[in-house]
C-alpha cells in the first residue's frame, strides 16, 4: 500500500467511525441500529492500520489482490446492513399494524353505550 | 342441539361509502344484529355511512390491507366474548342471505367457507384469474390434504378457536386466502364448505386489479404457500 493510499484509508475509516459515534452520542441514531455501522467503521480502521492483517485476510479468502479483499468485505457489510434494515422494517411494520388495530378497536368500543353488555346489539 | 352462536359480522371496507349501507342492512336482515365495519383507512365517507346504518365502526388511521382489517375484527370479537365471526366483503358481492347457513355449519366445523363454485353457483371469473385460482387452490389443497373448492373466497364463518389462531402476527396483512386455509387445516381445524350465492360485483373495482398487483399476488402467494409446510404453526 502506498503512503497516499494508507492515509486515505485511515482518514476515511476514522471519519466514518467518528461520525457514527457522534450520531449515537447526540441521540440522532439509536444504539440498537448503530452497532453494525460502528463495527464496520472499526473493522475498516483496523484493516487500514494493519496491512499484514489485510494480506493475511486476502490469502485466507483466496483473493488475488488486497483491493479485492476490501471490495468483498465492503459488499458483504452492505449486504448485512441492508438485511438488518429489512428485519428492522418488518418488525416496525408489525408494530404499526398492531397499534393501528388497537386504536381502531378502542374507537369502536367508544361507540358502545356505557353499561351495554359487550356483544349485545349496539344502540345507534 | 347446540346453543345458538352469538356471532359478530365483520365487514372490512375500503372506500365503499356507496355500498356499505346496503350490506349492513342485508346482514341485519339475515339475523345478525352485531355488526362491525372495519374501515381500512378509507378516503371517502365509509365510516360515517356505516355509522349511519347502525354498525359499529373500527377505523384504521392508515391503510393496512384486507387481512389486517379482518384481524382487527377478530380481535374485537374475541375481546367482547363472541362465539364466532361471520365475515363478508363490503362491496356487496356476498349475498347476506347465506349467513345463517354459514353459521349453522359451524356446529360441525371450525371454519366454514362460502364457496362460489359449489352447487349451482353462477360465478365465472375471467380466464386468467380462474387459472391462478385453480393453481393456488390445488397447491393449497395438497398442503391441506383435502379439496378446497374456493380458497380465495372472503365469505366465511369462523369459530372462536380459529379466531385465536388467526390473531397471531403470522396472519398476512395483505392477501389471506389459500395459505391461511392450508395453515388452519394443518393446525388441525376442521374446514367446511357451503355453497354461497354471489351478487355480480360492479366491474373494474377489484382488490386484484391493475397490472402489477396480479404479479405481486402470484409471487406473494407462491412464497406464502411454500412457507406453509416449512413452518409448524401450533394453535
Amino acid at each position: 500500500m502506498s503512503p497516499t493510499q494508507k492515509v486515505f484509508a485511515i482518514v476515511t475509516s476514522a471519519v466514518t467511525l467518528f461520525y457514527m459515534v457522534e450520531l449515537v452520542r447526540r441521540r440522532r441514531l439509536k444504539e440498537e441500529y448503530a452497532w453494525l455501522w460502528i463495527l464496520t467503521g472499526a473493522g475498516m480502521l483496523v484493516l487500514s492500520l494493519a496491512y499484514p492483517l489485510l494480506l493475511w485476510l486476502t490469502q485466507a479468502v483466496g483473493a488475488v489482490t488486497p483491493t479485492t479483499t476490501l471490495f468483498i468485505f465492503g459488499l458483504l457489510f452492505l449486504l448485512i446492513i441492508s438485511v438488518h434494515y429489512s428485519i428492522v422494517l418488518s418488525r416496525l411494520t408489525g408494530q404499526v399494524r398492531r397499534l393501528t388495530q388497537e386504536l381502531a378497536i378502542l374507537s369502536a368500543e367508544g361507540q358502545l353505550d356505557p353499561g351495554v353488555r359487550p356483544g349485545s346489539p349496539p344502540a345507534s | 342441539m347446540p346453543a345458538p352462536v352469538r356471532a359478530l359480522a365483520v365487514i372490512p371496507a375500503y372506500d365503499e361509502a356507496s355500498r356499505i349501507g346496503g350490506v349492513i342492512a342485508g346482514v341485519r336482515a339475515a339475523g345478525v344484529p352485531d355488526i362491525l365495519v372495519v374501515d381500512d383507512g378509507s378516503t371517502d365517507a365509509t365510516s360515517s355511512e356505516a355509522r349511519r346504518a347502525g354498525a359499529l365502526v373500527a377505523t384504521h388511521a392508515v391503510n393496512l390491507g384486507y387481512g389486517a382489517a379482518l384481524q382487527t375484527g377478530y380481535r374485537f370479537a374475541l375481546r367482547h366474548g363472541f362465539d364466532a365471526v361471520v365475515q363478508l366483503d363490503a362491496d356487496g358481492q356476498h349475498d347476506p342471505a347465506g349467513i345463517p347457513e354459514l353459521l349453522s355449519a359451524l356446529a360441525e366445523h371450525d371454519v366454514v367457507v362460502g364457496s362460489r363454485f359449489l352447487g349451482g353457483g353462477s360465478y365465472r371469473p375471467p380466464l386468467v384469474r380462474r387459472l391462478g385460482m385453480a393453481l393456488f387452490g390445488s397447491i393449497a389443497a395438497l398442503l391441506a390434504g383435502r379439496r378446497l373448492t374456493d380458497p380465495t373466497s372472503g365469505y366465511k364463518a369462523i369459530s372462536k378457536e380459529v379466531l385465536r389462531f388467526y390473531i397471531h402476527e403470522r396472519y398476512p396483512a395483505d392477501y389471506p386466502d389459500a395459505d391461511v386455509l392450508a395453515m388452519a387445516v394443518r393446525a388441525g381445524f376442521a374446514l367446511g364448505e357451503v355453497p354461497a350465492r354471489m351478487k355480480a360485483g360492479p366491474p373494474g373495482k377489484s382488490m386484484h386489479g391493475g397490472l402489477l398487483r396480479p404479479l405481486y399476488y402470484v409471487i406473494r402467494m407462491s412464497l406464502a404457500l411454500a412457507l406453509v409446510p416449512l413452518r409448524s404453526d401450533k394453535r
